[in-house]
């Protein structure tokens, strides 16, 4: 019983454990209106493009979440414009932009190695963090949590119906770009936890569940922070154990929640559906 | 069944229901001149029909309406103030297009019509007790308290118009745009719509409705605008609504049957019968004269008469 309890006795996995359901939860509040949007390889193409701006941070010693936080809002931007020029179709455009970004990231952290590995950035290094990078992520997370808590009204709005949003007098612009903004920043923090392979599926995954869990978009925001939450505190305690990769346990953790919502969520779950289709069937047959 | 005898709207809205377009061009920043001086005015009571070909800038006015485009040239009045000053009021009250709205969002009826109310409330949007009221009011108004706490999508489609009316009353907007709200819908519910909105105009509401469904407009608009880039006739429907005043409208556009003499008649009878259809319920124009100068006789589908 006692060697459950070891990873508590390190602060190191305290610390990993507690940024790990922050990030966690961050990144699972913006899942929900990302995925209902139909925007999902967004989510991606941010925590790449941040990248470059990371590499560059560390070469001039700034702090990382400044430098991540400027390129992912280039690229946001960068992807908004071409798609306004030019004929492509969103997803060729953000493929393009990020497949870049994060090719110019791997690049720069070639040529002059830094302290950091292109490891640590693929796969995330939540059991290393640093004092001052685990502060950064904490400040970054919390100063988020509290923007969404007072804007998330306003932003299911102007993700249900813009006109409205508008009519209604909402900054519809302004929530936009606050939105993005707000991913581009949990992305970065997402970096540190589970890197950047795996950042589109903590923006992803959790939303993704909680939709099929309810028809309420309140009860869709606590489930789906609930399971960020705790797939990242649960994933980060896991490793300790597996000496794995936290990122890899913290989103096949979610990918097994996701699992037993899509067989056993009461309304929109496939037992239900099937249990629904035998009952007409015997409605009809009686 | 023009404007209510008392300004009802009075205490009812926040500015009075009434839209003046003067002289209003729009131009998209690729140099498509979407609008051309555009003018027109409607009051309270009223229900304006937008009757025009695809691309003959009926959104664009829309947009206007709602100040989501800047006029190149004109003005846009609301109430008799700019479009801006009449939004934060929440005079104005869109209702979206079936394909515009995404069914499957996890929002149930209430939560909808409650979106009706954020003008309303505190930067939390936290509903307070007269919010929940107007949202309690409006379904009952449009006969959708039962389903409440129905998901969206799981509604009819005359059902699902009906909450976004109900979302447009709770707003206490006196103007509600209408966008093609009979596209895919059912006679029957289109019938139920027109009551509704009857039943609004005689509540000093002032709705403007864009259709493609010619041969409902003199059921139940008692004003129509005919646009192409710019008005080529507004005003009642019995003198503007007119075979020649379409035709100019639309131009090449609509199907147009016209049968006269032997066709029609084994006898002298100088009547003829032409039907117009942009794409949905035909109009019929029956009697003497070349250009159907009569106001239109009968607007149902042979059929579908009652």
């Amino acid at each position: 019983m006692s060697e459950l309890l070891v990873p508590f006795e390190y602060t190191y996995m305290l610390r990993a454990m507690w940024v790990s359901a922050l990030v966690g939860g961050l990144c699972a509040f913006l899942s929900a209106y990302l995925m209902l949007k139909g925007w999902s390889l967004m989510g991606d193409a941010l925590s790449h493009a941040v990248v470059p701006g990371v590499a560059i941070a560390y070469l001039l010693q700034l702090p990382y979440a400044s430098g991540a936080f400027f390129s992912g809002i280039i690229a946001a931007f960068g992807m908004w414009g071409i798609r306004q020029v030019t004929r492509l179709k969103e997803d060729a455009v953000i493929g393009v932009v990020f497949t870049a970004f994060f090719a110019l990231g791997l690049f720069i952290v070639s040529i002059r190695p830094v302290s950091i590995d292109v490891q640590s950035i693929v796969l995330g290094n939540i059991l290393g963090i640093t004092d001052e990078d685990a502060m950064q992520v904490v400040v970054v997370a919390i100063v988020a949590f509290a923007i969404l808590l007072v804007t998330w009204k306003d932003l299911m709005l102007v993700f249900f119906d813009e006109h409205h949003a508008k009519a209604v007098g909402l900054n519809t612009t302004f929530l936009k770009v606050l939105y993005f903004s707000l991913l581009s920043a949990s992305a970065v923090a997402a970096l540190q936890t589970v890197g950047a392979a795996l950042v589109i599926a903590t923006v992803i995954t959790p939303g993704a569940t909680a939709y099929l869990l309810t028809d309420r978009f309140s009860r869709l925001l606590i489930l789906s922070v609930a399971i960020g939450a705790s797939t990242g505190f649960i994933g980060a305690y896991i490793s300790y154990f597996v000496d794995g990769a936290t990122g890899g346990v913290i989103v096949t953790l979610q990918a097994l929640v996701f699992g037993a919502a899509f067989l056993f969520a009461p309304k929109h779950g496939i037992l239900a559906s099937r249990r629904r289709a035998r009952m007409a069937e015997e409605a009809t047959r009686t | 069944m023009l404007a209510p005898s008392q300004p009802h709207y009075r205490q009812r809205f926040a500015i009075e229901p009434r839209i003046d377009v003067s002289g209003l061009s729009v131009v998209y920043p690729n140099g498509h001149t979407a609008l051309i001086d555009v003018s027109f005015s409607l009051g309270p009571g009223t229900i304006c029909g937008l009757a025009g070909p695809n691309g003959s800038g009926k959104s664009t006015l829309f947009k206007a309406l709602m100040g989501f485009v800047r006029p190149a040239k004109g003005e846009v009045r609301i109430g008799n103030l700019p479009v801006r000053e009449a939004l934060k009021r929440g005079a104005v009250a869109y209702v979206p297009q079936a394909e515009e709205v995404d069914w499957n969002f996890p929002v149930l009826v209430e939560d909808v019509v409650m979106m009706g109310r954020y003008g309303y409330m505190n930067l939390l949007r936290i509903p307070k007790a007269e919010d929940r009221r107007q949202v309690d009011i409006a379904l009952e108004r449009v006969g959708m308290g039962h389903l409440r706490h129905r998901q969206i999508g799981e509604l009819s489609g005359g059902q699902r118009k009906r909450v976004f009316l109900a979302r447009a009353l709770a707003q206490g907007a006196g103007i509600i745009l209408l966008d093609e709200p009979f596209t895919g819908v059912d006679v029957k519910t289109e019938n139920a719509i027109v009551n509704l909105m009857k039943e609004l105009r005689s509540t000093g509401h002032l709705m403007l409705v864009s259709t493609h469904n010619l041969g409902s407009v003199p059921d139940f608009c008692d004003q129509v605008v005919l646009l192409n880039r710019t008005v080529l006739a507004a005003g009642p429907t019995a003198e503007t609504f007119t075979q020649k005043n379409l035709e100019r409208t639309f131009g090449g556009v609509l199907r147009h049957f016209r049968l006269a003499g032997e066709e029609l008649h084994e006898d002298d009878d100088r009547r003829a019968l032409t039907v117009l259809t942009d794409d949905e319920r035909p109009l019929v124009f029956y009697g003497e004269g070349e250009n159907g100068e009569k106001k239109p006789s009968d607007h149902h589908e042979p059929g579908k008469q009652p």
